[in-house]
């Protein structure tokens, strides 16, 4: 067992197939992702697989520490930042393959003209705790 | 109140309903009822029968389910008559168990998740919590699993290896919630062993009772890795080690080799050296031969690479290792520690730097990172 984050981005990704900005889609086509977005997320649910979930604005700020005494720095957001994240799942699965197969199944979800956008997500593997018995010589 | 005793019931009152006629799944969720019943009567009002009193309230929690539920109207006529005994089981109920619940049909998580509650008797919460998962998802884990094994008999014989499989994954993977997993799995492997005469589950439990010997040395306090050479050796728990021999020595002694005794074998030698210094590497690329012959893995050779280097010095490990694949998780984390033990410092401050990146948990990362680290600080 693993846990994957599969990571959905505002900007960032390789340029989608089916790449039409959400505001220019039919009110049903935003529906339909909507709903599809949330039947995937119950399916995992049924399944076990299941971890989190969640939306982030794309607005943010960054925050630095700026010295003793000194309230924290906030700047941006930076339009110069390539990276912007849109928002997140946490999934619990046997293997790779299967955190892959379900990535390419959420980006299937429908986009414009009720067809799949084809989506680039990233898939990270999270650290986990060391095995008990251990692999690793030095240890 | 004892509650590992308590849990120590959960196999064979789950098996008794299931004898009496109950399904596996709806027995399931009534012994785990029952058991919540336990902790709460039993310190003001302990029974003296406990398993009896189990078996009582878990039976009484079943009627009451399949009656609340009219869709089993018809199982209900079916089992709420006197039950009848049947004839004395020909099969050990729990050992029966374990093969259900590690049956070929589970994804490992699923025999894992299954496991861990019909036969350890933990709570859903409990594993949930074990394995950071929310409890709505581990709950629908266990009855997807539930679902799976409906249809299988439950006097089946199983096979021994799938059930080892699982308990290896439980003790390997159990670090984190109030539960300890690898205890956990070293009770459940012990209480296997009981009841089922195979070397391979003596080989396990030797193996368990081995690694469990050396945790507390194996971390520090602030948590970072404690190399087996650095580790402080009066921390070993010697009476594990004991037991875990004896029982290593017992298997082997019957002459039927496995993967399991073989790697238990490796651990001994570990935990038989009274200093780093001391340890039998000679014997140890020995036994990696022993486990190589007999399941051709190639992290297997990887770390017999790291034995040869010990036992023939850092250019023969290197040889060794200069024939396997350098794809291989920790690959680089070796070469960089046979390329150290050779003198050749800055390679091996790049290949730990290079481990570190690759590292599958942060502790190893870390680890790693801090060797690189150290070579890199060299005047």
């Amino acid at each position: 067992m693993a846990k994957y984050l599969l990571l959905k981005h505002y900007r960032g990704a390789p340029a989608a197939v089916n790449d039409v900005p959400m505001d220019q889609w039919t009110p049903e086509e935003i529906s339909a992702h909507v709903q599809y977005m949330n039947d995937f997320a119950a399916r995992l649910e049924k399944t076990g697989e299941f971890v989190d979930g969640q939306a982030l604005a794309p607005e943010g700020a960054w925050v630095r520490y700026d010295g003793e005494g000194r309230p924290p720095v906030t700047d941006g957001p930076f339009a110069e930042t390539k990276d912007l994240i849109a928002g997140w799942m946490v999934i619990d699965v046997d293997s790779y393959e299967r955190a892959v197969e379900l990535a390419g199944e959420l980006s299937a979800a429908p986009g414009a003209g009720g067809k799949p956008i084809h989506e680039w997500l990233e898939v990270r593997p999270f650290l986990t705790a060391p095995p008990t018995i251990t692999q690793c010589p030095h240890t | 109140m004892d509650e590992t005793l308590l849990r120590s019931l959960t196999p064979s009152v789950l098996a008794i309903l299931v004898r009496r006629g109950a399904d596996f799944a709806a027995a399931e969720d009534a012994v785990q009822d029952a058991l919540v019943e336990a902790i709460r009567v039993w310190p003001a009002d302990p029974p003296r029968d406990a398993k009896g009193w189990l078996v009582t309230v878990a039976w009484r929690k079943f009627l009451d389910r399949t009656r609340a539920d009219a869709a089993r109207r018809r199982r209900e006529e079916l089992v709420d008559e006197e039950p009848t005994p049947g004839p004395g089981p020909a099969v050990d109920d729990t050992l029966q168990l374990y093969f259900l619940c590690a049956h070929p049909s589970l994804t490992p998580s699923s025999a894992i998740a299954l496991t861990l509650r019909a036969v350890g008797g933990l709570t859903t919460r409990q594993i949930a919590q074990a394995y950071l998962v929310p409890e709505t998802t581990m709950a629908q884990r266990i009855s997807r699993a539930k679902r799976t094994v409906a249809g299988v008999r439950f006097d089946q014989p199983g096979d021994v290896a799938t059930v080892l499989r699982v308990l290896y994954l439980v003790f390997n993977e159990g670090y984190s919630g109030d539960v300890d997993l690898a205890a956990e799995a070293i009770r459940l492997t012990r209480q296997l062993a009981a009841r089922v005469d195979h070397p391979e589950v003596a080989g396990l439990l030797a193996l368990m009772l081995l690694h469990h010997a050396r945790r507390a040395a194996r971390t520090a306090p602030d948590g970072s890795l404690v190399p087996l050479a650095e580790q402080d050796r009066g921390r070993w728990d010697t009476d594990a080690i004991a037991e875990g021999i004896a029982i290593l020595q017992a298997a082997l002694a019957r002459d039927r080799l496995g993967e399991f005794q073989a790697q238990a074998a490796i651990a001994a030698l570990h935990a038989d050296a009274p200093t780093a210094e001391e340890t039998d590497w000679v014997q140890i690329v020995e036994w990696y031969d022993e486990l190589t012959r007999l399941t051709d893995n190639p992290i297997v050779r990887l770390n017999r690479a790291v034995a040869v280097g010990e036992a023939d010095g850092p250019r023969a490990g290197l040889a060794a290792l200069a024939a396997l694949d350098a794809s291989l998780p920790r690959h680089a984390a070796v070469a960089a520690y046979l390329h150290e033990r050779d003198g050749d410092l800055p390679t091996a401050a790049r290949l730990y730097a290079e481990a570190a990146h690759k590292a599958p948990n942060l502790a190893e990362r870390d680890h790693l990172t801090r060797q690189a680290a150290r070579l890199n600080a060299r005047p």
